[in-house]
């Protein structure tokens, strides 16, 4: 088996393997589109975190998710 | 006498393209002279008041708060736009549908309601891109960030955790992907097929999967990486993985892979990395002239070259269409491109063609747009000069209508050259616009010739944009290397 072989995930196989679900982040017209597709996605209903402090934001997102 | 008329709603946030959706109907009422809905940051109150759009209402906006604004003929007009753009915020359909109204608070609770969830499609504003994807990597997603304006030091901690944890992160700047059968974000509606495609360019992997599909085959897989991916600081982190993922895909039987000229080390890394998989490639690096392939890739020198090649075909058979030479003028060509990797390809065949061309974002042995006296131009539409403030011209195509309002009146020009790109995501009917603009030009102005990156199964359909775009007297190629090449063959002695 040649090297790179390895590095390819199971996650990855998993993602390639049957259609992906997903979790809408931004863009609503995006989970429109996907949803008329019949895909599976759920909106997060996002605003600009921290009270808009995107350096706070960023730090938050490093401490927990 | 104008009236301008604002309101803010406070701590209110609508993203981008919703809010301009309702801008455009607002701005197209009776009365209403302009009509903007902005969140606002600094930035956005800069435009409105550039735009003479702003009171002191709006002009007392913070960056969380929501402005509505118009100018309008008198007050009447004014108050009944206002109340409009109230109603469609109030009447705003649900992101999920009618069937599913249901909307997470957090990442965090979107997880533990879509058992199995594996991908986060994030088109924050960039400021917080970094975050939402770090949140995204933690909950065991493979994240493709669309959103732009993320640091290269934000990308490569990204990418490298991700790497850690066997996730894809495609991006940040990843317009394009289709992952399982599913167009993603900017992409088109093509079968399902044996060829897998890795792209650091979102309009490149369009125009390639689109041509496959013209060409009767279909893809697997089209992995973005974002345009950077392949820069000496990111170092090819997530085109390594993808070569990888599709070495095991046993779905894939070629690979097509697309960007720009990488760095050289990351170059010599992705090649040995190709020669190493048991697929066959088909290698476009856009603009490049040499290249030193493994035995089990081939290099195409453009977009189309790309298609036709991992199709083993020589032409794009089935077209619906042939176009006839326009009589040789003399005069410059202006491309006027939607699509960066679009205005790239063009820019290869004006090189080849041995013609004085100059883009504002060009490719090796191209000048720079600054400056330069070339006669022919050939300009991205979509870099930051003509997006600052404004959606990319995929999404709003009004963005092109000024720069080609001028050039359709030029005398000295011959020949425009469109692209015209379709698909998720993109403007509802780009074609009708363009046919509208150009239709208005005088008798004896240049010559029109475009393309259509798309497919049938889009919603905007490509035949059917094609037909409007005939109907308005632009001349359609099978693809846009074709009508460049067109474009070329149109000025004849007269380069």
């Amino acid at each position: 088996m040649p090297p790179m072989m390895s590095m390819a995930d199971d996650a990855i196989d998993n993602l390639f393997s049957a259609p992906p679900k997903l979790v809408n982040v931004g863009l609503e017209s995006f989970a429109e589109e996907l949803t008329a597709q019949g895909v599976e996605v759920v909106q997060v209903d996002w605003s600009p975190p921290a009270r808009g402090d995107a350096r706070l934001a960023d730090l938050l997102s490093k401490l927990s998710w | 006498m104008s009236m301008i008329l604002n309101q803010v709603r406070r701590g209110y946030f609508l993203d981008s393209v919703a809010l301009m959706r309702i801008s455009r109907t607002v701005a197209g009422l009776d009365g209403v002279e302009e009509a903007a809905l902005m969140m606002g940051s600094p930035s956005n109150l800069g435009i409105m008041c550039d735009a003479d759009l702003l009171d002191e209402v709006g002009r007392a906006a913070a960056g969380g708060d929501l402005i509505l604004a118009v100018r309008a003929a008198d007050q009447a007009a004014g108050e009944a736009a206002l109340a409009k753009a109230s109603d469609l915020l109030e009447r705003r359909p649900s992101a999920a549908g009618t069937g599913n109204t249901w909307r997470s608070k957090t990442l965090r609770s979107a997880v533990k309601h879509l058992p199995g969830a594996n991908l986060a499609l994030i088109s924050v504003p960039g400021d917080f891109a970094a975050a939402e994807a770090r949140k995204a990597l933690r909950a065991g997603l493979h994240a493709m960030i669309f959103s732009d304006n993320v640091s290269i030091k934000d990308e490569l901690d990204l990418k490298q955790e991700a790497r850690a944890a066997g996730l894809l992160v495609m991006g940040p700047d990843c317009g394009t992907a289709i992952i399982g059968g599913v167009p993603l974000a900017f992409a088109n509606v093509v079968p399902r097929g044996d060829i897998g495609i890795i792209g650091a360019s979102g309009t490149g992997i369009q125009e390639i999967s689109c041509l496959i599909a013209q060409a009767g085959g279909g893809v697997s897989h089209a992995i973005g990486v974002g345009g950077r991916d392949l820069k000496a600081e990111i170092g090819g982190i997530t085109t390594l993985m993808a070569i990888d993922a599709l070495a095991c895909d046993p779905a894939t039987r070629h690979v097509v892979l697309i960007s720009k000229p990488p760095a050289a080390e990351v170059a010599r890394r992705v090649l040995e990395r190709i020669g190493a998989s048991p697929k066959s490639y088909t290698v476009c690096f856009i603009g490049a002239e040499e290249l030193d392939l493994p035995a089990n890739a081939r290099a195409a020198s453009t977009l189309k070259a790309a298609a036709l090649d991992a199709m083993q075909i020589n032409a794009l058979l089935g077209t619906v269409h042939t176009v006839t030479v326009p009589d040789a003028r003399a005069g410059s060509i202006q491309g006027l491109f939607c699509g960066g990797t679009l205005a790239a390809e063009a820019q290869v065949i004006f090189r080849a063609a041995g013609l004085a061309v100059a883009s504002n974002a060009p490719i090796p042995g191209i000048e720079p747009l600054a400056g330069s006296t070339a006669l022919h131009r050939l300009i991205d539409l979509g870099e930051d000069e003509y997006t600052a403030g404004r959606p990319h011209p995929m999404i709003e195509p009004a963005v092109r209508d000024d720069v080609l309002a001028e050039t359709l009146r030029d005398p000295d020009v011959a020949v425009v050259l469109l692209d015209v790109v379709i698909g998720l995501g993109a403007d509802e009917d780009p074609a009708g616009h363009v046919a509208r603009e150009v239709a208005g030009r005088g008798a004896g102005g240049p010559i029109v010739i475009a393309s259509v990156t798309g497919t049938d199964g889009d919603p905007q359909g490509r035949l059917a944009q094609i037909e409007k775009l005939r109907a308005a007297g632009i001349h359609v190629a099978a693809s846009n290397a074709d009508a460049a090449e067109l474009a070329v063959a149109c000025i004849g002695a007269g380069a």
